[in-house]
């Protein structure tokens, strides 16, 4: 088994980075949802799923790639805006399992009704031509579009901790995430950071979605599926930690990745042995703090 | 767009014709069939051919006069791929509605749950899914019928033909569950008895596609062909990452069945030369005079031709009347004895026949291969074929193999 | 207004529970739809049951309650299938004891940790259990589910039944779900119970009153999975065949789903809940083939507007706010 060649190691370890980039992008907007507004999303797979179908409907419109991959993000995200004035903003004060109720039924919605706008059949998107084709690394061709995929993912990160590090907003929802009753006996509008926060995690999950699309097809179902590793990763990486989202989401999809290469049979188990080694050694995930999810 | 009658199908214009006074004296109650298959869940393009398959059959008999004087009445439920909502939806069929017989199931996990039911309320089950299992004990009984190909026909088919025409080493990819696993081990064993070689076989968690790694390697073993078991959300995935990596130019690739709404909307260029078996296609309309009928009767009907699993609806709709017509009775026995003895039938594309021991049905296939996007006639001409597979009782196992005395 | 009218109703039904459970129910398959709809609403109930004493009772949220389900159903399907045991009530014993055990050891792990990650511990171990079944295709029958469960006759004081009826196994399932819904009120009436609602108001106050709260919360843990791998038992009985889905998390989600639409904490909020639920399912399925949709909706408007869900809206009691 280990006289493996090196080209496959790397190929998966690349891989690996290409399926931790998705689930980081989806694991930060759960963590930063729960982590500010103790608001567990059930809906954020449908979300995701969502961002792959209106890429590929802007995609028809535009004509263009890049203009979708900015566009669809930011449609996904003002529908997470309204979902959450409309519908979860009336939950507040109420039983933290209320959201998480609500979501599901908004999930289980979503999902139907994207089959009523666009059909039953999985949907195809390509990626631009610029994109398409495989880049020689010498002992082995990597379609280049993976590549793009973990350069996007870098880049929003970046572009998330400037704004969560370098603005007064992004310092009021990092203080609120650590103490939101402080926060309001500030004075500050929590309302609005909440409704902003909702937004950005939502449109995350939808960039996710577009990202995924050209991967993994565009069907109503893919945002079940993915949804129960999202939790995993968020809660091994403990919630409303966005370090925590981000290394458990790579850590996460590169042992997803070598398992599916050494040992395929183990590949849908091993995210929940490592959740339940994780929890039962760090209780509240690898970085999270204690008494933020009880 | 058509209007679909989502629940029961019974005809507009209503003939009467001149029916002999002793079949007039029956009663009038219509037959009932009841049809659980999955109208929902990712195979829900897949039911909707299979159902409308299954009205145009209706339809048809129910113009003619019914059966014995009386119509058939289908009655569709969704089993949203969950073998335990199978179950549920065929009790309410049976015990609900009185049905007289049932067809169905299109996943092969919920076709077994149905026959539990089924077997335990002594009515008649067509099954037009795919499995291996359900005509073999302990699954089977005398009132299973099996409509369907199954992994084993279908991939022996496949390698026959393969090692004839694309080339002597394999390298099979498969999803890792009941079916793929089926299929990977009748290939293996079928390509090694007509010599070839399968280098390699590398099964893949079902819904996760992602091959990047084992891609290098296939192509480092320099197979001829490559056998892809990537059903349902896969196969997309499967053949864009062969192609972006630059396999599909080394090797040629081809799957266990095509699926003609899955391949236009993949497109001609990602499904391009991609070998398939399949049951029927409708350009099989330009050869078969039998399969030009239906695929007109389809097309006028449905404003879109017929894909493969429309025809195993119209057969089970079909195989149900004449074993009615043959028993003189809606006795489940008495119609499965009736269609023993009277194997053969021919409703749209050739003579098929039940084999007695295990009421399985065998049935001409065909090898199909994807059009480039030049070659594509039309908006449906997707699929050449390029071999036909005459039905032969030696592509399945043997009755012993099954258990069957 | 609605609980205005319902009020005479809903205090004689909380006052004599049991009365009004054995008789309702007795009448429920000629009210149903249809007998095979009746008797699922009460196996589904007693999951729900099950999940409620966990949840609504204890305040501790699993998301892995198929677990208990599926080795109720594994245990005694695999009894009859492959064991080849001749008794009905050994086969249901199996089960229930491989539902305990499970409950025991996966309670034991889980319950060292609260609040979402309890939850997700128990959802990682239901998944295990889900993988082994659906791996160990010589024994489970893999993806295929399990077949060739016989439904022996029942033998009853000497007596041979047959429960292939609709209604005479729709009885028997009665008579068991009845005697466990006399249990569970035996259980919340007692001192263990106090302490369980103690537990979930406050558990901090709970240990301060000297309560040895891990030693209850794994019994009630233990309880939950009896009644739970109960209806899992049964329900590998009624349909002969155990899908593999029955330990996968969906299976979680929809006893979770009735519990809350029926109202969490209430005694009867499970079974109003998979009532609803149930039969809403297999009747709009009928008439809209978008049916999820509708069930999301409805679900929605319920969290939003009737958060104690129906039976808690209607006693005015259960953990809803």
């Amino acid at each position: 088994m280990f006289d493996v060649p090196l080209s496959a190691l790397v190929a998966q370890v690349f891989t690996g980075l290409v399926l931790g980039g998705i689930l980081v992008l989806m694991a930060i907007g759960l963590s930063l949802i729960f982590g500010l507004m103790t608001v567990v999303n059930f809906a954020h797979g449908a979300f995701y799923m969502l961002g792959a179908y209106v890429a590929f409907s802007l995609l028809g419109l535009t004509k263009s790639f890049w203009a979708t991959l900015v566009l669809a993000p930011l449609v996904v995200g003002t529908l997470g805006l309204l979902v959450e004035r409309l519908l979860i903003r009336r939950l507040y004060g109420r039983s933290p399992d209320d959201p998480l109720l609500l979501t599901f039924g908004l999930s289980l919605a979503m999902v139907e009704g994207v089959k009523l706008l666009w059909g039953k059949i999985g949907l195809t998107v390509d990626p631009p031509k610029q994109l398409s084709s495989a880049v020689d690394l010498g002992f082995m061709n990597f379609p280049v579009y993976r590549l793009f995929v973990i350069a996007v993912t870098a880049a929003a990160l970046v572009a998330l901790w400037l704004f969560l590090e370098k603005t007064n907003v992004g310092l009021i929802i990092r203080a609120g995430s650590r103490d939101a009753l402080m926060v309001r006996a500030l004075g500050l509008d929590l309302n609005r950071i909440w409704l902003l926060v909702f937004g950005i995690g939502i449109g995350m999950a939808g960039l996710a979605g577009v990202l995924a699309g050209p991967m993994r097809g565009v069907y109503a179902e893919m945002g079940v599926e993915i949804i129960i590793e999202c939790f995993v990763v968020v809660v091994v990486g403990g919630m409303g930690s966005l370090a925590g989202a981000i290394v458990a989401g790579l850590l996460m999809g590169e042992i997803v990745s070598l398992t599916t290469f050494f040992a395929p049979k183990l590949a849908e188990i091993v995210v929940f042995v490592v959740m339940a080694v994780v929890l039962l050694v760090r209780p509240s995930g690898l970085f999270g703090e204690a008494g933020l999810a009880e | 767009m058509h209007r679909r009658g989502f629940l029961t199908t019974t005809t507009a214009g209503v003939t009467l014709l001149a029916f002999p006074a002793v079949l007039r004296a029956q009663s009038k109650e219509p037959i009932r069939i009841g049809f659980p298959l999955p109208l929902t869940g990712t195979f829900a393009a897949i039911a909707a051919d299979l159902q409308k398959g299954a009205q145009l059959a209706v339809e048809e008999i129910n113009a003619k006069g019914g059966v014995m004087g009386r119509k058939l009445e289908v009655l569709f439920r969704d089993d949203e791929l969950k073998p335990a909502v199978g179950a549920q939806r065929t009790k309410e069929l049976i015990e609900n509605q009185k049905v007289d017989f049932v067809v169905g199931g299109l996943a092969a996990h919920v076709q077994m749950a149905i026959n539990e039911q089924t077997k335990a309320a002594k009515k008649l089950y067509i099954s037009v899914s795919q499995s291996d299992e359900i005509s073999a004990k302990p699954d089977t009984s005398p009132l299973t019928f099996h409509e369907a190909l199954n992994p084993t026909i279908t991939s022996r088919a496949m390698a026959t033909y393969g090692m004839q025409n694309i080339g002597k080493k394999w390298w099979v990819v498969y999803a890792d569950y009941a079916w793929g696993k089926q299929n990977n081990v009748v290939f293996n064993a079928a390509i090694a008895k007509l010599g070839g070689t399968v280098l390699g076989s590398t099964p893949y968690p079902l819904g996760k596609p992602e091959f990047s790694a084992h891609l290098p390697k296939i192509q480092a073993a320099k197979p001829d062909a490559i056998y892809a078991v990537t059903p349902g959300a896969d196969n997309v995935p499967f053949l864009k990452q062969a192609i972006s990596f630059g396999l599909k130019k080394d090797a040629k690739i081809a799957q266990p069945l095509h699926f003609l709404y899955y391949t236009k909307e993949g497109g001609a260029e990602v499904f391009q030369d991609i070998y398939g078996a399949t049951h029927f296609c409708h350009e099989l309309a330009e050869t078969l005079p039998q399969a030009k009928r239906y695929v007109e009767a389809f097309t006028k009907r449905f404003n879109q031709p017929p894909d493969a699993y429309s025809g195993y609806g119209f057969n089970g709709i079909h195989e149900v009347a004449r074993g009615v017509e043959l028993a003189k009775s809606t006795d489940s026995d008495a119609v499965a004895n009736a269609l023993r003895k009277n194997r053969e039938y021919d409703h749209y594309k050739g003579k098929q026949w039940w084999r007695a021991c295990d009421n399985k049905s065998f049935q001409d296939l065909w090898i199909i291969r994807v059009r480039s996007p030049q070659q594509v006639k039309g908006e449906w001409g997707l699929f050449d074929v390029i071999g036909k597979v005459a039905a032969n009782e030696e592509l399945d196992r043997t009755c012993a193999e099954k258990g069957h005395a | 207004m609605i609980r205005g009218a319902f009020g005479p109703f809903t205090a004689w039904v909380t006052v004599h529970p049991i009365a009004s459970f054995v008789v309702f129910f007795a009448i429920f398959p000629f009210i149903a739809p249809y007998q095979a709809l009746a008797t699922q609403v009460l196996i589904f109930g007693l999951f729900a049951l099950g999940f409620n004493l966990l949840y609504g009772y204890t305040g501790l949220l699993s998301f892995g309650h198929a677990a208990y389900y599926g080795l109720g159903a594994y245990g005694a399907g695999l009894a009859l299938a492959k064991l080849k045991v001749t008794s009905l009530w050994l086969a249901l014993g199996i089960g229930l004891g491989a539902a305990v055990v499970g409950g025991a050891l996966v309670g034991f792990f889980c319950l060292r940790r609260r609040g979402i990650y309890f939850a997700m511990l128990t959802l990682a171990f239901a998944q295990m259990l889900y993988f082994i079944a659906f791996h160990a295709a010589d024994l489970t029958g893999g993806d295929d589910g399990l077949r060739g469960i016989p439904l022996l006759p029942l033998s009853l004081f000497g007596v041979s039944v047959s429960l292939r009826h609709p209604l005479a196994f729709y009885y028997f399932a009665y008579v068991l779900v009845v005697l466990a819904v006399a249990g569970l009120k035996r259980i919340l009436d007692s001192p263990f119970g106090a302490v369980l609602r103690a537990i979930r108001e406050n558990s901090d106050r709970a240990v301060a009153c000297g309560y040895d709260i891990n030693r209850v919360k794994l019994l009630s843990f233990v309880f939950s999975a009896l009644f739970t791998g109960l209806a899992g038992a049964l329900d590998a009985l009624r349909l002969t065949v155990v899908p593999v889905e029955s330990l996968y998390w969906s299976t979680s989600g929809q006893v979770v789903i009735m519990t809350l639409l029926g109202g969490a904490g209430t005694f009867f909020g499970p079974f109003v809940g998979a009532a609803t639920y149930l039969v809403l399912a297999d009747r709009l399925s009928l008439f809209i083939e978008a049916w999820p949709l509708v069930i999301g909706v409805i679900f929605m408007v319920f969290v939003l507007f009737l958060p104690r869900g129906i039976w808690g809206t209607l006693t005015s009691r259960g953990i809803g706010s």
